[in-house]
């Protein structure tokens, strides 16, 4: 492959190669990614994997434990909740959710976030003022508490939830768009476009942006996962996800009343969303290792 | 060529005026902030359909003369701007509004149940502290063994808990199958606590009756440790990296050099400057608490604002979740300004790098 080497030294290795092989030093993180992987499939493949409708209700079993507790059977691998539905259908119907709310909240924040910082970075002066002085407003308030007030006032729905959580981690895209674009703007390679006559737009989005991309990518990470936490809390305290909808915030608020009777309805679903919280921050962790140039080695 | 060598700016004599100047400037970047949150606390509420007179009377309904009557009588007829400036003028003679359930004003029912929340996060941050820092440090020593895995490993999960759900677990084993816990309250119902600070374990030592503070101790654990995980881990973490980059520095060398004991360069000379940092950590946490505190206090049923605030939300009590997220808002701001100055007396080079 690299029969171009030139006075004995190789070429430098393709830049995704080098990103691999940096992210898969770091074993958790590629656990993390596998993680992944499987709940992505889980959820794309949720219809033929789940033996029963998530919300098909069995009326003579109800409150079924695991197969292996007495009373269980592997008719119902996982047991079932109050209503006699079945916890695993539920549970790999909830994968869905937990990972549409991630991609729609961070797609949100994400693209105007990076809007906003890049306007912010450009024009400078007091639109940048003006943008930065409210997103430290916004940042003065604790996120969820900031969320769970966006979503009393538009009212409790999944897409109002997923809503309040796209403008809560806004001022994260932004300020680190902004700092990482400023960064950028003084290289030379930028006042090089400048000089050869591109416009601003072209300058904002095909030169400097690229090249604040990894910043992006670890924050963008981390706040999928946040996403996924916070949006199960505002399940849980009823203002997310509306029963009978699977997801798993709400599983556990309607499993809040069995908490010392039935165990497993309230430990699947927690454990669901620990495992999916986990990972994707653990994939953070090596992304952020295997990106930030101040950390290779 | 014959003037004098400017002194490296390290070396210059410490000018006095420039503390001084980094706290106004810092006070300077608070006021807007501060004014930002009471717009965005003013409209917020705006924007749910229907007058505020409306939202006051509820389902019952209202004639229509009294309506606009209302409306004239608390001024819901004059302009937004107005109305805003009318708002915080209010705000600033202490006026957070009138809870439209209790029919009380919301700053008092907000100082009532603000002690069991600063309590209960009093409790969390020293729980969080008192194993996330030596946890940290070891774990930064040991760079890289067993223990340092596990400590790291172990901390990424505590940073990923729903904490709702590790509420609900913790539970099921310790009020459940142990039994060693109550599930829910501040202290037991068996004995009558007349709040002189607001702090039940003050309190329940005040009255002199033997079991109370017992209780009220027993009450504290299950929600202490769910409210401090997500701050023990991010202590934890934090400590740890603070310490590895502190243990790198060429002055630590320059001590084991000297001879100095392994235990007085980590404890002295390390950890001062590892701590840093960490302060500011433990400053930002206190959002973290505020928030983690809505859910802690729900599932523990603790009277705190958390738990106020949430059932204000429930209850479509407007006036009260105005002037709870105002006054919350307010805690963050002054509590974040405190720590940013602490940072600015404790680091010298903070202080100067405005100037640059």
């Amino acid at each position: 492959m690299t029969e171009d080497t030139v006075n004995g030294i190789s070429a430098p290795p393709h830049p995704l190669r080098e990103f691999w092989s940096y992210f898969s030093e770091n074993r958790g993180a590629v656990a993390g990614l596998a993680v992944i992987v499987t709940i992505v499939l889980m959820a794309v493949f949720a219809d033929f994997i789940a033996p029963y409708s998530p919300i098909e209700q069995y009326r003579e079993h109800l409150l079924r434990p695991p197969f292996w507790e007495e009373g269980g059977s592997l008719a119902f691998p996982l047991g079932t909740d109050a209503v006699g539905r079945d916890m695993l259908s539920r549970l790999i119907h909830g994968a869905r959710y937990s990972l549409l709310i991630g991609l729609i909240v961070v797609t949100l924040s994400l693209s105007t976030g990076i809007a906003l910082g890049l306007v912010a970075a450009f024009l400078r002066g007091p639109v940048e003022t003006l943008i930065m002085r409210a997103m430290d407003i916004m940042l003065a308030l604790p996120s969820l508490l900031l969320a769970i007030v966006v979503v009393a006032i538009l009212g409790p729905s999944l897409i109002n939830a997923m809503f309040s959580l796209a403008i809560v981690y806004l001022p994260h895209y932004v300020r680190l768009t902004r700092a990482s674009a400023i960064g950028e703007m003084s290289r030379d390679y930028v006042t090089a476009s400048r000089v050869a006559g591109a416009g601003v737009a072209r300058l904002m989005l095909i030169t400097v942006l690229p090249n604040c991309a990894a910043p992006l990518i670890v924050q963008a990470t981390l706040s999928f996962s946040s996403a996924i936490l916070d949006a199960a809390a505002l399940g849980f305290l009823g203002l997310g996800a509306q029963p009978p909808t699977p997801e798993w915030g709400t599983l556990l608020a309607e499993a809040r009343e069995f908490v010392l009777r039935a165990w497993w309805v309230v430990t699947f679903p927690g454990l669901a969303i620990l495992v999916t919280v986990l990972a994707f921050n653990l994939m953070g962790d090596g992304l952020r290792d295997a990106l930030d140039p101040k950390l290779k080695r | 060529m014959g003037g004098e060598v400017p002194a490296h700016p390290a070396l210059r004599p410490f000018p006095r005026q420039t503390l001084f100047r980094f706290f106004i400037t810092r006070f300077g970047m608070v006021v807007p902030t501060f004014f930002g949150v009471t717009v965005v606390a003013f409209f917020l509420i705006r924007l749910i359909p229907g007058d505020p007179i409306e939202l006051l009377v509820g389902e019952r309904g209202i004639a229509p003369e009294r309506h606009a009557y209302l409306l004239k009588e608390f001024g819901y007829d004059r302009p937004l701007w107005q109305q805003y400036l009318g708002f915080v003028h209010n705000l600033l003679n202490g006026d957070f509004g009138t809870s439209i359930v209790s029919r009380e004003p919301v700053l008092s029912e907000f100082l009532t149940l603000f002690p069991a929340t600063i309590e209960l996060s009093f409790m969390a941050l020293f729980f969080a502290l008192a194993i996330g820092l030596p946890v940290g440090i070891l774990a930064a020593v040991r760079r890289g063994t067993v223990f340092d895995h596990t400590v790291m490993g172990i901390s990424l999960t505590g940073y990923s808990m729903p904490i709702f759900w590790w509420g609900l677990l913790l539970i099921i084993l310790f009020s459940g199958t142990l039994g060693w816990t109550p599930v829910s309250g501040r202290i037991s119902v068996l004995y009558y606590i007349e709040p002189t600070t607001g702090f039940m374990l003050i309190d329940s030592l005040l009255i002199d009756e033997p079991g109370a503070f017992k209780s009220a101790l027993r009450h504290l654990i299950l929600p202490t440790i769910v409210l401090g995980t997500i701050p023990l881990a991010v202590i934890a973490r934090q400590t740890r990296s603070a310490m590895l980059e502190v243990l790198g520095e060429d002055y630590i060398r320059t001590a084991h050099a000297k001879g100095l004991a392994p235990m007085r360069i980590i404890g002295i000379h390390a950890l001062r400057n590892a701590l840093i940092p960490v302060i500011t950590t433990i400053g930002l946490q206190t959002g973290v608490l505020l928030a983690g505190a809505i859910l802690t206090e729900t599932i523990f049923a603790w009277p705190g604002v958390g738990n106020w605030l949430i059932n204000s939300i429930y209850r479509r009590d407007y006036p009260s979740v105005q002037g709870g997220i105002l006054l919350v808002a307010c805690i963050v701001i002054t509590v974040n300004l405190l720590v940013d100055l602490a940072y600015g007396l404790i680091n010298p080079r903070i202080r100067h790098a405005g100037k640059s």
